[in-house]
């Protein structure tokens, strides 16, 4: 049988305080992501988001559901920059679902989404499953 | 711009210990939920290794990235990679990593552009000397055409 995804999810709207939180966590201390003057002097209208956050947002909404260690694989690329106010919605579809010696492997790709339907992230994982488990 | 001499060059071993706390701190941070990433031997979450960002500034000339002189204007972070070669790690283990600049890659886009990827591979072994995990860092540079890199 084919594995469900957890339903689709809101993230944002993106907060200067999103992004210091992760940059903290992260230790990415990049002030193009937290400093206005910075920011702006660069020619951006605000803080640029860190492109990890929401990439670890996709990539948590998915590994929330199957089980974080049955994450194998996570790969990301950025299509597009994110400011604060941003609202994305994050969702995925299954793109594999095969039985192997190991177990029950799935690949998921996961996007998020901004307001006007332009994809800024891209989640792509690879999940390794019990086979009682499927 | 990007020196192609780079290739090839390795970082100095450092360490990467995953602490629960900093764990507990990264899963709230990128709004993962699930329990397990606050037990006794918390899993990592899928991109924590990120935090490689920390570990390795403790140890001189364990990142070859700055070799790479990638311009800061026309250079951007363009694709990142976390492989397990298992279960992910937990709360309590020991990493030992080595980074190493893998690849420099030319490409002509059909713009006319000059493109030209980087890909910096760490990788990361247990106690043991398994290899446990990989991140894989692509950068790429843009030249508009007629520009010469």
């Amino acid at each position: 049988m084919t594995p469900a995804l957890p339903a689709a999810r809101t993230l944002g709207p993106l907060s200067r305080t999103d992004f210091v939180r992760y940059q903290g966590a992260s230790y990415d201390m990049n002030p193009i992501h937290h400093d206005e003057p910075f920011a702006t002097a660069a020619g951006y209208p605000a803080p640029l988001a860190v492109g990890m956050f929401p990439a670890g947002v996709c990539a948590a909404w998915a590994s929330d559901h199957f089980g974080p260690d049955t994450v194998r694989r996570t790969r990301i690329r950025w299509k597009k920059p994110l400011f604060p106010g941003a609202v994305l919605t994050i969702d995925g579809t299954i793109q594999r679902n095969e039985t192997t010696p190991a177990g029950r492997e799935v690949d998921v790709a996961i996007t998020a989404t901004d307001a006007e339907g332009h994809v800024a992230v891209q989640v792509f994982m690879t999940f390794l499953l019990p086979l009682e488990d499927t | 711009m990007v020196d192609p001499t780079a290739e090839g060059a390795t970082g100095t071993p450092f360490t990467l210990d995953v602490e629960r706390g900093k764990v507990i701190e990264f899963a709230r941070a990128i709004q993962a939920e699930h329990p397990q990433h606050q037990a006794e031997a918390a899993t990592i979450p899928p991109t924590f290794l990120t935090t490689q960002l920390f570990w390795e500034k403790l140890t001189d000339g364990s990142n070859p990235w700055a070799l790479v002189q990638m311009s800061e204007e026309r250079g951007m972070h363009a694709e990142q990679e976390y492989i397990f070669h298992g279960p992910p790690p937990r709360a309590g283990q020991r990493l030992h990593a080595v980074s190493r600049i893998a690849d420099i890659t030319r490409k002509t886009a059909r713009s006319g552009h000059l493109l030209i990827f980087v890909k910096m591979v760490t990788e990361y072994r247990d106690d043991h000397g398994t290899l446990v995990a990989e991140a894989i860092l692509t950068g790429v540079e843009r030249h508009p055409p007629g520009e010469t890199a």
